[in-house]
């Protein structure tokens, strides 16, 4: 088999897993399950990552939002009341606005899709996967090096906001 | 395995390399997923049984064939006889995937174990990063499991664990991170290549850290909270049976064997030992035996910490995993770095030595720190029992 | 046909994927069936079983699992770090301690919050 086929293959199962998980996530009537359908999606992008030869990036979506997001959300719906075992309702009245708004997102990303030249990395920059680790590195602590400390308060802040509005619920 | 490759191709001239690897990938695959799962369990059962038994005094299993060495394959006839029993209440789907991505999830971490010079699955650039992002799976099996057999003992007992595991993975992972800082990379083969003096002699508070956060995370004793009997009988899995069942026991044991060869690679040189080379079979063979060996006596410490600490209750074991590793490992790593950057430690003999007194520095900051605290919960605790006294 | 270092976890999934197969259809050839409702009914130490499974739980693991995700991101960033560290100048050091005494502060903080007291 050349390896065309088994990349178009497996980049096929990759697209039915993410985008059949996403419809699962909002079809299905349980909320547990939508939660596992979400990390099937999930599961499909680490995939993707992984063809794309970006091992470190697939790596950290298996990490970051399998292993920890997602469980967060897991957690989320087992300790929210009545949420568990009640089948909720599929639809609002307010689902046109949200069709408006699915619309929409669709026709500007298409746009852009469409519009943008995107450059093409030639196959000398995707050499050695290790060497691309290092690079990162050394990217983050060098030219980037404000938006990596950013990061790190971005995250203090969320935390110091969660751990406030989960003390006040509970007193 | 690339040597195995180029038998192969001389053996038969007309087969093309990709092909000789290809053959050679499955092989190893169904090797790592059929019979390693056979061998580690009924190895490590026998082995958990008689040293647990010569610790409590008792003799362990003795009736199936000599020395009770059958016993595992007689437990395994066992299980698959059987019945396989669902509960009215349990979600189906999900209660029958939760098992087998249990032991899938373990059999993945394999891939990137280096059991013998040049014999590993592959040798993945983010090597480490890979054997903990895999490890998420084994937690969102716990859930499926816990939540899906609609018992209030499983559910309970499966928040317990993902807590617990959630709590024990930072300082994993910051233990690794000092590895990792260490060796300059997060391939294994180049971790291993890193030690010439193994990382336990250099980096003993990392090791450490690394150890005990791994007992925690396979779930076992004195972190076995998941299981305790008498709270919530068996845990998320009390209402699997039969092949079920196994599966998630057989997941255990072959995550044993495998963080215990983690810690084997990051720690103890991995397959490194004299006379352990890629160059000959013979090598390659000796290399395997000082895998095994070593991973062997790691687990065999477990099994010891199992049959000699009582069982941690859960606001301790969350308070040693957030409170105590977790600054621990930080600050070990920060004192790692600084070591590493010490422009007058330029020799590396130098450098192992100034590693191992930032780590003993460490250790006694870590022990002064616990002793004061002590110190004052004690004092609190005597000075409200002497106001409640008055 | 070597697509990358990954084409061998994907072998590893395909094949792992029949150990369950091959195990659970080997059992389900030769266990029992005899399903009855007792047998099926939830295990609760011999009585029967009072209420809803799926109810609230304390909002406690919550907050762990929250604490979890940040230090798990923070860790991700100093991954890289670590990697490039022995090709980084000396002020990779300062910044790297930057990250992590704002690592720590998130640790403190929660701690002093109590949010880290299992009540």
């Amino acid at each position: 088999m050349p390896t065309n086929v088994v990349q178009i293959v497996v980049f096929a199962i990759l697209t039915l897993m993410t985008l059949g998980g996403g419809l699962g996530v909002v079809s299905s009537r349980n909320l547990f399950h939508g939660a596992l359908f979400l990390v099937l999606s999930f599961a499909g992008v680490v995939g993707y990552y992984v063809l794309l030869d970006a091992g470190f990036l697939a790596a950290v979506q298996l990490l970051i939002y399998i292993g920890a997001i997602a469980i967060l959300i897991l957690f989320a719906i087992m300790l929210s009341r009545g949420l568990m075992s009640q089948r909720q309702s599929q639809r609002n009245e307010q689902w046109w606005i949200a069709l408006l708004v699915v619309v929409l997102t669709f026709v500007v990303l298409a746009v852009v899709l469409w519009q943008v030249d995107w450059p093409v990395a030639s196959d000398q920059a995707l050499a050695s996967p290790s060497v691309a680790i290092s690079q990162l590195g050394q990217e983050l602590l060098g030219p980037y090096v404000i938006p990596f400390e950013v990061a790190s308060v971005l995250l203090l802040v969320a935390l110091v906001g969660a751990v406030i509005l989960a003390r006040e619920t509970e007193t | 395995m690339d040597a195995i490759v180029l038998w192969l191709t001389s053996l038969f001239p007309q087969m093309a390399v990709p092909t000789a690897r290809l053959i050679v990938h499955i092989v190893y695959a169904a090797i790592l997923s059929f019979v390693a799962p056979v061998v580690l369990v009924v190895a490590f059962t026998y082995m958990e049984r008689k040293v647990i038994a010569r610790i409590q005094d008792r003799v362990g299993p003795n009736r199936a064939g000599p020395l009770g060495m059958l016993q595992g394959f007689a437990d395994a006839i066992k299980m698959l006889t059987k019945e396989d029993i669902t509960p009215a209440g349990a979600d189906r789907i999900v209660y029958n995937l939760a098992p087998g991505l249990a032991v899938i999830g373990v059999v993945l971490v394999f891939a990137v174990l280096p059991v013998a010079p040049g014999v590993i699955g592959t040798d993945l650039s983010i090597g480490i990063l890979y054997v903990v992002a895999v490890g998420g799976i084994g937690t969102m099996a716990v859930l499926m499991a816990g939540w899906s057999s609609n018992n209030k003992y499983a559910l309970l007992s499966a928040f317990r664990v993902v807590a617990q595991l959630v709590a024990y993975e930072i300082p994993m992972v910051i233990a690794i991170i000092i590895v990792v800082l260490t060796a300059g990379s997060m391939r294994m083969g180049d971790i291993i290549a890193a030690q010439n003096v193994p990382f336990l002699f250099t980096l003993p508070v990392a090791f450490f850290i690394f150890f005990v956060a791994n007992i925690a995370e396979i779930g076992r004793s004195p972190f076995d909270l998941l299981e305790a009997e008498s709270e919530i009988i068996a845990g998320f899995h009390v209402e699997y049976s039969g092949m079920k069942f196994a599966f998630f026991f057989i997941g255990e044991y072959m995550h044993l064997f495998v963080s215990a060869g983690i810690a084997t690679t990051l720690f103890l040189g991995g397959w490194r030992g004299p006379g352990a080379s890629e160059a000959s079979i013979l090598g390659a063979l000796l290399g395997f035996v000082y895998f095994l060996a070593k991973t062997v006596l790691l687990i065999f410490a477990m099994m010891w910490v199992r049959g000699t600490f009582p069982r941690f209750r859960i606001d301790h074991l969350l308070d040693f995993g957030w409170k105590f590793l977790v600054p621990v490992g930080l600050l070990t790593l920060v004192a790692v770095a600084l070591v590493l950057k010490l422009p007058f430690l330029s020799s590396p003999v130098l450098q192992w030595v100034g590693l191992l007194v930032a780590n003993v520095a460490v250790i006694v900051v870590a022990l002064a720190a616990v002793s004061l605290a002590a110190r004052r919960t004690r004092s609190v605790a005597l000075r409200s029992v002497a106001g409640a006294e008055r | 046909m070597v697509l990358s270092d990954f084409t061998f976890v994907g072998i590893l999934i395909l094949v792992a994927v029949l150990l369950p197969i091959v195990g659970l259809g080997l059992a389900w050839l030769i266990r029992p069936k005899k399903p009855n409702p007792i047998k099926q009914s939830t295990y609760e130490c011999g009585i029967e079983t009072i209420g809803d499974t799926w109810v609230q739980f304390k909002a406690q693991y919550y907050i762990y699992a929250l604490v979890f995700v940040v230090f798990d991101i923070e860790a991700v960033f100093l991954l890289p770090w670590a990697v490039a560290y022995h090709q980084l100048p000396l002020y990779a050091l300062v910044e790297a301690v930057i990250l992590i005494a704002i690592l720590v502060l998130a640790l403190v903080y929660t701690w002093r919050k109590g949010a880290l007291r299992w009540s």
